[in-house]
């Protein structure tokens, strides 16, 4: 077309950004890549081809890692570790910047490969993928610098595994990179294979950054290249992120084996339009919310949440939205939606809607005929129990339903198995903060979307996984508390024939919503002192005990919402009439255990109460610097029902140890007392009835932590387990929590000092930190 | 309004049909919101989203100066000033650079002056077809006596001004006067007569992108053919947020009355890639119908002298300067 033909069209016309630097790159290293290890790239092996989505081309060969790659990688890693950890925070700072600046040096660059490689639009690796990445790197040279000061305490875990998914494959190697070596960690990570080849310029800049051989390993190839990492013995902490699926294979591949563990998962996130919003802000939004990436995110605004009277006029005005969206070749600059990464995924995309029932599906904008490309679609007209309600997509989809009230709003958005992210969209100031923390999600963003910053935790409850990246929430996955552990010995209960200690029978009961309750089963064993006295029964609970006791601890919700000041008022007055009947507890621990430290371990029992009573209204959240005019406020939130193996070693003051933070945290409780010495947490019931503590938020079971292990872990309605057991519970734990990917904290057969046990790590495990933006301005 | 131009973009002004305007509707008006972080985010990102290159890029800068109100407001007018001003309307870019792009026949959208200078404007701008505007109403603070202002339109009209640039009253705005506002903008438009009126709605004094909002609808419903920005004296003229808050409320009041008002940013728009800017938001937000000196004009002065120097580089590939391009 001429100039003047365009006069009058006024079409927007190509405007490619240019690939000659990026194909340049790719040919300077000879299109082929081996992995990169111990500070080198290795020669290239057997592999694969990485193609540009939007064209088909190939841009590279890449090798896939064997199990000796991986070795070598870990075996680096493992050499590098004690030297880069003992190089000090500065001196990790001093890298980290390096990197930094570096990545801001090459960002035109990692910005066009990524476009090459992932076929997301130039716009988006441009402005957003890239400078978030190197904001990442910036955030945690300063963790780094600040680490000895403020970190006290914790050292690096060691070598971490990090798995990395293809959406965003620079920024989420920056999430996983940043904070490991900030930490002290050395990493082998393996970039997802559709989309390496940043991860590779990235290991070039390493080398320009004095990163020292061997802190960071870069391995490529597919699942089974990632299976190795996650098995690997030498290997103290996997971190992935990816589908749902894989986090929970991963989860059950690393069960018992001790090595830490954070998944980033799916989601199916809402996106909730009150009718006082800004309806053309909120349609906007939704481009940012699953147009972004070609709705290839993780935490995509996947699912509309419209109010009933606003829902038709919305509906209109987004589909006139969709019809101004640009679809095509990623590289131009005038691009909104850009390439699908592979066949395999657009197959995927097409079969989830070709096979959609009932809806009205409507697609927008002119798809290239060739290449990996997928329309903007809104299917509208579902109900919550539609499979495209609650599945994940992962693609330029969007499905809609509608809602009556806020109170219907928040129903129906945390009426899925995931809970990553939410939007919610309302210039009620009253509506927007009363609805936020009601949303299970580990993100939620008011009046915006897909808001990241380096500073801010990100990262899901439910089946979207645990754990958080950024911020400062986010350096506890890369660190653990110093100080050596000992193996605990399985603590055995005594055997005995001898007369009842007491001549009037005491009938100890299970503890559940409340109430004493005998167990379903009927059975209750013996518990003998040591000295072979008959000192009462305790009830042997089974799997139906655990499903009555979690029933009713998720109807003790309202615990949640009480005050820290009121849950305060109930720890002390636990306190109190716990110190009331002193004698009699010590006594009863002292018959139990056979030892002398039943007083002290009733005093330091009050002590715990009155800490956790100190703490419940305390336990601060944080306002994060983040670069927008508004907040970003990391909330702490109970994490909800948690199960809890106590420690047998202390009946008592291993049960008050787990319940109060739970309890001042707005947790509900199920535990499992002390199996040898069960006597104590019996008694305890007395307490907590004098003590206020309403119904369901502490439910107390008794008898054999391995058959119940399976069953609290395993219950879908359960959000956390604890095992403080000295029977070896920890792998089952971990394997049965796969279920819904609970978090769980387990002791790995180590021993725990009862005496000190209190404080920051038990709050942060009763908690979930939730990031709500809050961007403001009138 | 002149039609004996063949120019398309000018016809087309006579085919659309002109705003009535409608009843003032206090439930509408009541239920616009207009979240600022929100829309600074759509605009702050939009450059990033949209890119014209080439060919592209010079036919857009070619339709940037068709919407040119070519404008001088200042104390020191004189009649040789005006007609200046007018003869660069008329030829806006050199001869030879016109030639290379195809379009020989390009003007600015309109002349835009002060009263006293609407009669040397229409003689300097005779058979051209360029209209004249005239800014008017006590223009720019709007706040001398009611009857004089409007009768200071009548005598603009009476002095063949096209178009008539007017001042709403902001403290209606921020005192939630709306009927007050309504009625003047009613006043307002009765007094243009065949005369198109642009309602200035001096955005950098309305205190919050709500009121903006408001005053917009208002404006729309009490018969605007045109709303704008700015008087180009207020601390902020046109920015990016505003004209999206504008042109939305433009977009609903066409979809919920099917007229469409035309839209003019005004002051602070002097970069040829700010220009090129505005037209993607307006061509995305809006339309490509709006993409025309009927429904679209920026109140610019020096605009102009970029985008000649723009398109020098385009014809040639040579970065150019100032001199080479005649003054207004």
């Amino acid at each position: 077309m001429s100039v003047s033909e365009i006069f009058e069209t006024m079409d927007y016309g190509p405007a490619p950004e240019s690939a000659a630097e990026a194909l340049a790159w790719l040919v300077d290293h000879g299109s082929r890549f081996g992995h990169f290890i111990d500070g080198a790239f290795t020669a290239p092996g057997d592999g694969f081809d990485s193609r540009n989505p939007a064209t088909g081309e190939v841009l590279a060969t890449l090798s896939q890692a064997t199990q000796a790659e991986v070795d070598a990688a870990v075996k680096a890693a493992r050499r590098a570790q004690p030297g880069w950890e003992k190089l000090g925070g500065h001196g990790r700072a001093r890298v980290l910047y390096a990197l930094a600046r570096l990545m801001q040096k090459h960002s035109r660059l990692l910005a066009v490969l990524e476009t090459l490689d992932n076929g997301k639009p130039i716009r988006e690796a441009r402005d957003i993928d890239i400078p978030l990445a190197q904001r990442h790197f910036y955030y945690h040279a300063g963790m780094a610098q600040l680490m000895e000061a403020e970190l006290p305490g914790r050292e690096a875990l060691g070598v971490c595994g990090q798995i990395i998914p293809w959406n965003f494959p620079l920024l989420m190697l920056a999430w996983k990179i940043a904070p490991a070596l900030a930490m002290g960690n050395t990493v082998v990570l393996k970039p997802a294979e559709y989309t390496s080849l940043t991860a590779l310029c990235f290991a070039d800049l390493c080398r320009q950054a004095g990163v020292p051989k061997g802190v960071v390993n870069i391995v490529t190839g597919d699942g089974a290249v990632g299976e190795r990492i996650v098995a690997h013995d030498g290997i103290d902490k996997i971190a992935f992120t990816g589908s749902t699926e894989v986090g929970r294979a991963i989860r059950i591949a690393t069960a018992g084996s001790g090595k830490a563990l954070t998944l980033e998962l799916g989601g199916k996130s809402p996106y909730i339009v009150f009718d006082d919003a800004d309806i053309d802000s909120a349609i906007e939004g939704l481009v940012d919310a699953i147009w972004f990436n070609g709705g290839q995110v993780c935490c995509a605004g996947s699912r509309l949440l419209v109010q009933e009277g606003i829902a038709e006029a919305f509906h209109t005005r987004l589909k006139a939205r969709m019809g101004k969206l640009r679809i095509g070749d990623p590289l131009d600059k005038c691009i909104d939606v850009g390439a699908i990464v592979d066949p395999v995924q657009l197959e995927r995309i097409k079969s989830l809607v070709d096979g959609c029932e009932g809806g009205e599906v409507f697609s927008a904008g002119q798809v290239p005929g060739a290449g990996c490309f997928y329309p903007p679609t809104l299917i509208t007209g579902l109900h919550p129990a539609h499979a495209l309600m609650q599945e994940e997509i992962f693609g330029p989809v969007l499905v809609s339903t509608t809602f009556r009230t806020p109170g219907e709003a928040v129903q129906l958005a945390n009426n899925t198995r995931y809970g990553l992210a939410a939007t919610l969209w309302s210039e009620n100031v009253n509506l927007a903060l009363d609805v936020a923390p009601k949303l299970a999600a580990g993100v939620v963003w008011v009046n915006g979307t897909n808001m990241f910053d380096a500073a801010a935790g990100f990262g899901g409850v439910r089946e979207s996984g645990f754990g958080r990246e950024g911020g400062w929430e986010g350096l506890s996955a890369y660190t653990r508390g110093t100080g050596k552990a000992k193996p605990l010995a399985k603590v055995e209960a005594f055997a005995g024939e001898g007369a009842p200690a007491d001549p009037l029978d005491r009938t100890a009961k299970l503890y559940v919503g409340g109430k004493q309750a005998r167990p379903d089963g009927g059975y209750s064993r013996n518990v003998w002192g040591k000295s072979g006295a008959l000192l009462g029964q305790a009830p042997l609970a089974n799997r139906k005990d655990i499903r009555n006791a979690v029933e009713a601890a998720t109807g003790a919700a309202g615990w949640a919402r009480t005050t820290g000041h009121l849950r305060a008022q109930i720890l002390y007055y636990m306190a109190e009439n716990l110190s009331a009947r002193a004698g009699e507890f010590a006594a009863r621990i002292d018959a139990m255990t056979g030892k002398r430290g039943g007083a002290a371990e009733v005093e330091a029992s009050v002590r715990r109460l009155f800490t956790y009573a100190a703490w419940a209204d305390k336990y601060d959240g944080a306002v994060k610097g983040v670069p927008i005019r508004g907040v970003a406020l990391a909330m702490h939130e109970p994490v909800g029902v948690i199960g809890a193996f106590c420690a047998d070693e202390a009946p008592l003051l291993g049960l008050v140890s787990v319940i109060a933070p739970a309890m001042a945290m707005g947790n509900r409780v199920v535990a499992v007392a002390s199996e040898p010495f069960p006597l104590a947490a019996t008694d305890f019931y007395q307490v907590l009835d004098t003590s206020d503590v309403p119904g369901g938020v502490v439910n107390i079971l008794t008898g054999s932590h391995t058959e119940l292990a399976p069953q609290l872990a395993g219950h879908l309605g359960v959000d956390a387990v604890w095992s403080f057991s000295s029977s070896d519970l920890s792998g089952v734990i971990e394997r049965e929590a796969a279920g819904n990917l609970k978090r769980t904290w387990v002791n790995s057969g180590q021993t725990t000092d009862w005496e000190a046990a209190e404080g920051r790590a038990f709050l942060a495990q009763a908690t979930e930190v939730k990031t709500v933006w809050v961007p403001y301005g009138e | 309004m002149d039609s004996s131009t063949t120019h398309s973009s000018r016809t087309a002004q006579a085919l659309e049909p002109r705003n009535p305007g409608m009843d003032l509707d206090l439930d509408w008006v009541r239920g616009l919101q207009a979240n600022t972080s929100a829309i600074e985010r759509r605009a702050a990102t939009l450059p990033g989203r949209r890119s014209v290159k080439k060919d592209y890029q010079a036919a857009w800068l070619a339709r940037a100066i068709s919407c040119i109100d070519l404008t001088t407001l200042a104390g020191d007018d004189t009649a040789g000033r005006v007609a200046r001003l007018c003869a660069k309307a008329r030829q806006p870019v050199r001869a030879d650079i016109l030639d290379a792009i195809g379009l020989p026949d390009l003007t600015v959208g309109a002349v835009c002056v002060y009263h006293d200078m609407i009669e040397p404007a229409v003689a300097a701008l005779a058979g051209s077809g360029i209209p004249v505007a005239a800014v008017s109403t006590g223009f720019p603070a709007g706040l001398s006596p009611f009857p004089l202002r409007v009768a200071e339109i009548e005598a603009s009209v009476a002095a063949g001004a096209h178009e008539i640039d007017i001042v709403i009253s902001r403290r209606h705005v921020l005192t939630g006067n709306w009927q007050a506002l309504y009625d003047e903008m009613r006043a307002f438009r009765a007094a243009c007569g065949e005369a198109h009126v642009k309602a200035i709605l001096a955005t950098g004094e309305l205190g919050t992108l709500r009121n903006v909002a408001r005053a917009s609808v208002i404006c729309m419903m009490a018969g605007a053919d045109f709303i704008k920005t700015s008087t180009g004296k207020e601390g902020v003229n046109a920015t990016l947020p505003v004209s999206l808050v504008m042109i939305r409320a433009i977009r609903d009041y066409f979809e919920r009355t099917g007229y469409r008002v035309g839209y003019k940013p005004a002051g602070g728009i002097s970069k040829a890639k700010d220009s090129l800017t505005y037209l993607s938001l307006i061509k995305d937000e809006l339309g490509d119908r709006w993409l025309r000196p009927d429904l679209f004009r920026f109140g610019a002065s020096s605009l102009l002298g970029d985008i000649e120097r723009q398109l020098e580089h385009y014809v040639t590939g040579r970065y150019s300067v100032g001199y080479r391009h005649a003054l207004a």
